[in-house]
């Protein structure tokens, strides 16, 4: 039997490349916005674009917070992608609301001047491992990720960093993870073979860290 | 480092892969999925399909091919052509493509930008801009002009201005298109991609005109593009993307080499 991957749906971006993806590399996954499917499920995938504010409003709504929180506690292994990244983390950079504060840390915005580096970064850049983490070994130095975003991970501690990225003047925490949580800042989904190859590596991961 | 990516543009007519010269003759040219696949086992960082069907009684043949290349290729994939509202969009994000281009019909309705960046994102809208160079006057003191329809209805819409505006009302990213540089192989225009670049804070794409790998150093260095746009240089076979990319790191153009 395959696993069973969770595809969390809180009306965040179009979650069909996830799901494709998952289907190309062998991983029966699923589509949901039910809390119970949820915390019930093997592993969990938690995608998302748009700002952390309004998708913790949204999360709440649907009751998916509280059951994101308990999957976590659970010890099964949790993906999170782009924003769902950022919402692991206290906080975001404007407003008050808090995230799921599962991995001690912020957002924070680039904050270039000039048309030097335009914000979003949008594109391909190398993410360099710090840590030899199950899920991220074995992807080769230089190894390019897509992607798309205006708010960079800033993790209290330096642990939770897995590997990190430079856009401009700016290295940042490209691939943030604690336990059984591992999340990406870049669109694995949209990565080529590399980001398949890591989707690939979390269906099998047991979720424990390095 | 970011890197400046290389996107393929295949022009789709009922289903077909078609090249066009200047906007006008147009002779399909193959399977659109399997120059996809291609493309993507050679390294492209991003794929354009553009549709130019001219029946609307064919349109949902789109929706096929833009499916069956969502399936397969797992890189940023844009559509673009005939996308008059948000439904059109819409359907096409259901389909697979994730990022929608806009074009004529944001110029006749601009608010389209606006509707499209709140329902699927900034990030996902695309100011695509087809652009003819004219002497300069009141209405379009940069000397370029925005033009519509395939490029048969000059506006009288400043290209800058107009690129502006699009970034105001929502696009994240602007796609220039020169109708004099279409199809004549001879190289991007290098001044309106540059001022394009230097007007608008979103990625900004050039293209029409690549025929040499020189030509995208030309245009990602002095043109101050972020991305740069293949069509026929590729699909004809004259060069690969893997060529292509290996010249501009020879160059010093920083581009995604490991794939």
């Amino acid at each position: 039997m395959g696993h069973s991957v969770i595809i969390v749906d809180y009306e965040a971006g179009n979650l069909g490349s996830v799901y494709r993806a998952c289907e190309a590399v062998g991983l029966k996954a699923r589509v949901s916005a039910d809390p119970k499917t949820i915390v019930e499920a093997d592993r969990v995938i938690f995608p998302g674009v748009g700002t952390a504010e309004s998708a913790m409003v949204t999360l709440s709504r649907l009751g998916l917070d509280e059951a994101l929180l308990a999957f976590a506690q659970s010890g099964r292994p949790l993906l999170g992608i782009c924003l769902g990244l950022q919402i692991l983390l206290d906080r975001p950079e404007e407003g008050d609301r808090t995230c799921l504060g599962l991995i001690p840390g912020e957002c924070r915005r680039f904050d270039f001047e000039g048309a030097e580096n335009k914000v979003p970064q949008i594109g391909w850049n190398a993410v360099n491992a710090l840590q030899d983490h199950p899920i991220h070994k074995g992807m080769p130095t230089g190894a390019e990720f897509y992607f798309v975003h205006s708010y960079y991970a800033v993790p209290t501690f330096e642990a939770d960093v897995i590997a990190q990225t430079t856009y401009g003047k700016r290295t940042f925490a490209s691939v943030i993870g604690r336990d059984n949580l591992f999340a990406t800042q870049f669109h694995l989904e949209k990565s080529g073979r590399f980001g398949l190859e890591l989707l690939a590596a979390f269906g099998q991961w047991g979720g424990a860290g390095c | 480092m970011l890197s400046k990516r290389v996107v393929a543009c295949l022009d789709v007519k009922d289903g077909q892969l078609a090249k066009s010269i200047k906007f006008v003759d147009t002779q399909t040219i193959g399977d659109p999925v399997a120059k996809a696949r291609q493309y993507y086992q050679e390294g492209l960082d991003e794929l354009v399909f553009y549709d130019i069907t001219a029946s609307s009684d064919n349109r949902n043949i789109m929706l096929d091919v833009v499916a069956n290349v969502a399936q397969e290729i797992f890189i940023p994939f844009s559509v673009g052509g005939g996308i008059r509202t948000l439904g059109d969009a819409d359907a096409l994000l259901r389909a697979g493509a994730e990022k929608i281009n806009v074009n004529s019909a944001a110029v006749l309705r601009p608010t389209l930008i606006k509707d499209c960046a709140q329902a699927i994102g900034a990030q996902n809208t695309v100011l695509s801009m087809d652009v003819r160079q004219v002497a300069p006057n009141t209405a379009c003191p940069s000397g370029y002009e925005v033009v519509i329809n395939g490029g048969r209805k000059a506006m009288g819409l400043d290209a800058i201005q107009w690129a502006k505006e699009g970034c105001a009302l929502g696009a994240g990213e602007i796609v220039v298109n020169s109708i004099d540089a279409d199809g004549t192989k001879e190289g991007y225009e290098i001044n309106l991609t540059r001022w394009v670049s230097e007007a608008v804070s979103v990625p900004v794409v050039a293209s029409g005109g690549a025929g040499t790998p020189a030509h995208l150093a030309e245009v990602l260095t002095e043109g101050k593009a972020d991305a740069a746009l293949v069509a026929s240089m590729v699909h004809y076979g004259h060069f690969t993307i893997s060529e292509i990319k290996a010249y501009l790191t020879e160059q010093g153009v920083k581009v995604r080499t490991l794939y």
